[in-house]
């Protein structure tokens, strides 16, 4: 272990040091003065933010650290800066949240703090074992978010739902990993992955410990059939930690998927290609067509959420550098729009109860027009309507998956959107064309709004001008 | 003289016991946290016959990593279980069903 490998983890060590302060700090700040502890972790995020861009990776550079344990490259980079800036967004809008629900306490910001930790170490994982540790880091800190509010029936079995099937999924990764261990005889992914280019290994333990893997990794995404957690975990969640779970923790997502079936295990590429199509199609299809049929918003969105991993794994499974920028510009795109729309949930949740049933929207227009137009951008990018940022990312998917030759699923993905686009704009019917029942406006503190305001412009701003973003996730791939 | 193949019969069939306690169990949420356990055992018992045999160190690394996160991971669980115990008063499964649709 050198200087200049531990210059490499800089930004960990940084947001490592600076969660253990804000833990510390937190316990000497008293009630009135929590919001001490927000603008600590807003600060954490922007200096991480400062080192990570310090030394910016040009594309096609990679460094190795603590024995290939640890890689640093410019996809680990962007997706790095992405979840520092989505996760001080997130701090704006839960901090309205939680001061109305009375959840205002250091634990979210050390919990969502650990989480962030746990997401940088598997975007920088080079090693079976800093892939295993990551993935636990952000999941023990999700389930215990998702308990927040103590006193909540809904919270509590979400959380205890959470917890047996993440932990199942993750039981279910370490078999297969012990598998691919054994087949080749190493747990670095570089290794693996010449190990199976060379030919080494049990072809029965190797196709095993695949299907185990991938299983995994579908659990974490969220993708059908092993979606059950997702809308139950949204459902009962307070609103602020689905907010984060809908959006951090997807970036995360793609990255296991990305180090394990890419850097790792490209060379089964054809097994785990026809494996990731028929979660896709599920996905797609389930996701959208179930997503119908409810009445809650934060369920229909946790149904949305699944056949929008559908796409994502459209980009995925191509297999090519094209195809892992798409899925990249796609995670990111979501994570910003999910963001912004539960971001809207939160600000018309008052007095104490969520405003989680989808009449609650009815007439949002005539309450307050401009919120009521941020949501209609963020649904209609959410939907996949050209000049927003969703549509570009679904047009790059299935671009992508057109490329390899996947013309049936590609034109499932476009039906699937056709579907999804009704309940989005259902709501969009409800908020410009029905009568509020309450006409009392909605207001929500003056930096909340600014925030939410960048966020729906971003969905538009980004969509138009696609390009920039799009070139980034090209060339942390080339 | 034992083989790879009986420690990783083992360890299958563990795991697959984890997996069914999981699934099969509509009694106590008690036993779905004693079936995680087994089944990060199962992989554990994988991981050090895979070593041994490989002559390669790794995998016991790796087991040190998995016990300590599993009990982590029970103290999460055991506090999640409290919470739900308090708000409930009943740890059965099947009362586990307020969220759904």
């Amino acid at each position: 272990m050198t200087i200049a490998e531990l210059q490499l983890a800089l930004p960990e060590i940084f947001v490592l040091s600076m969660t253990c302060v804000v833990l510390l700090a937190d316990l000497f700040i008293s009630d009135e003065r929590r919001g001490l502890t927000h603008l600590l972790a807003v600060l954490t995020l922007v200096f991480a933010t400062i080192l990570t861009l310090r030394v910016m990776l040009p594309p096609g550079e990679v460094l190795v650290a603590f024995s290939g344990t640890f890689v640093r490259d410019r996809f680990g980079d962007v997706l790095k800066v992405f979840s520092y800036i989505i996760l001080a967004g997130v701090y704006v809008y839960a901090k309205h949240y939680l001061r109305q629900f009375n959840l205002f306490k250091g634990e979210f910001y050390t919990l969502t703090l650990f989480a962030l930790l746990g997401v940088m170490v598997m975007i920088s994982a080079g090693n079976m074992i800093t892939v295993y540790l990551g993935l636990e880091l952000l999941a023990l800190s999700t389930y215990a978010l998702v308990a927040l509010d103590r006193d909540s029936r809904y919270g509590s079995e979400a959380a205890m739902k959470y917890f047996i099937l993440g932990s199942l999924a993750s039981g279910m990764l370490l078999y297969g990993m012990s598998l691919i261990y054994g087949a080749t005889g190493s747990l670095d992914l570089a290794a693996v992955s010449a190990a199976l280019g060379d030919g080494v290994g049990d072809s029965m333990l190797l196709t095993f410990g695949l299907v185990f893997v991938v299983i995994g990794i579908a659990f974490k995404l969220g993708a059908v059939p092993f979606h059950m957690w997702v809308p139950d975990v949204y459902h009962g969640a307070p609103l602020a930690i689905t907010l984060f779970i809908s959006s951090v923790p997807k970036l995360a997502g793609l990255a296991l998927a990305i180090r394990l079936l890419d850097n790792g295990l490209i060379g089964l590429h054809s097994d785990w290609q026809g494996m990731l199509v028929v979660l896709a199609a599920l996905s797609l299809v389930l996701g959208n067509v179930i997503a119908i049929a409810q009445t809650n918003i934060k369920r229909m969105l946790a149904y949305s959420t699944i056949s929008h991993m559908g796409f994502l794994l459209l980009g995925i499974l191509a297999g090519t550098p094209e195809g892992y920028a798409a899925a990249m510009f796609y995670a990111i795109a979501y994570a910003i729009t999910s963001a912004g729309a539960f971001a809207v949930v939160i600000m018309l949740s008052v007095d104490g109860r969520e405003a989680d049933q989808i009449e609650d929207y009815k007439g949002l227009a005539r309450r307050n027009p401009w919120q009521a137009f941020l949501m209609l951008m963020i649904l209609f990018s959410l939907a996949g309507i050209p000049v927003f940022l969703g549509f570009f990312a679904k047009w790059q998917v299935i671009a992508a998956a057109l490329q390899a030759g996947f013309v049936g699923l590609s034109v499932l993905a476009v039906l699937a959107a056709v579907a999804g686009a009704f309940y989005y704009l259902r709501i969009v019917k409800l908020m410009y064309f029905d009568e509020p029942d309450q006409e009392a406006p909605i207001s929500a503190p003056v930096d909340f709004r600014a925030v939410l305001t960048v966020n729906g412009l971003a969905v538009l701003g980004l969509g138009i001008f696609s390009g920039g973003l799009i070139s980034l996730c090209v060339s942390a791939f080339s | 003289m034992l083989t790879l193949a009986h420690f990783l019969t083992l360890g299958a069939v563990l795991f697959c016991i984890g997996v069914a306690g999981i699934f099969l169990n509509r009694k106590n949420v008690l036993i779905l946290l004693m079936c995680i356990e087994l089944m990060l055992l199962a992989v554990n018992m994988n991981f050090v016959a895979f070593s041994r045999f490989l002559d390669n160190y790794d995998g016991q690394v790796f087991v040190f990593f998995i016990l300590t996160v599993a009990a982590a991971e029970a103290a999460i669980g055991l506090a999640i279980l409290v919470v739900l115990f308090r708000n409930r008063g009943s740890i059965d499964v099947e009362d586990l069903a307020d969220l759904k649709g």
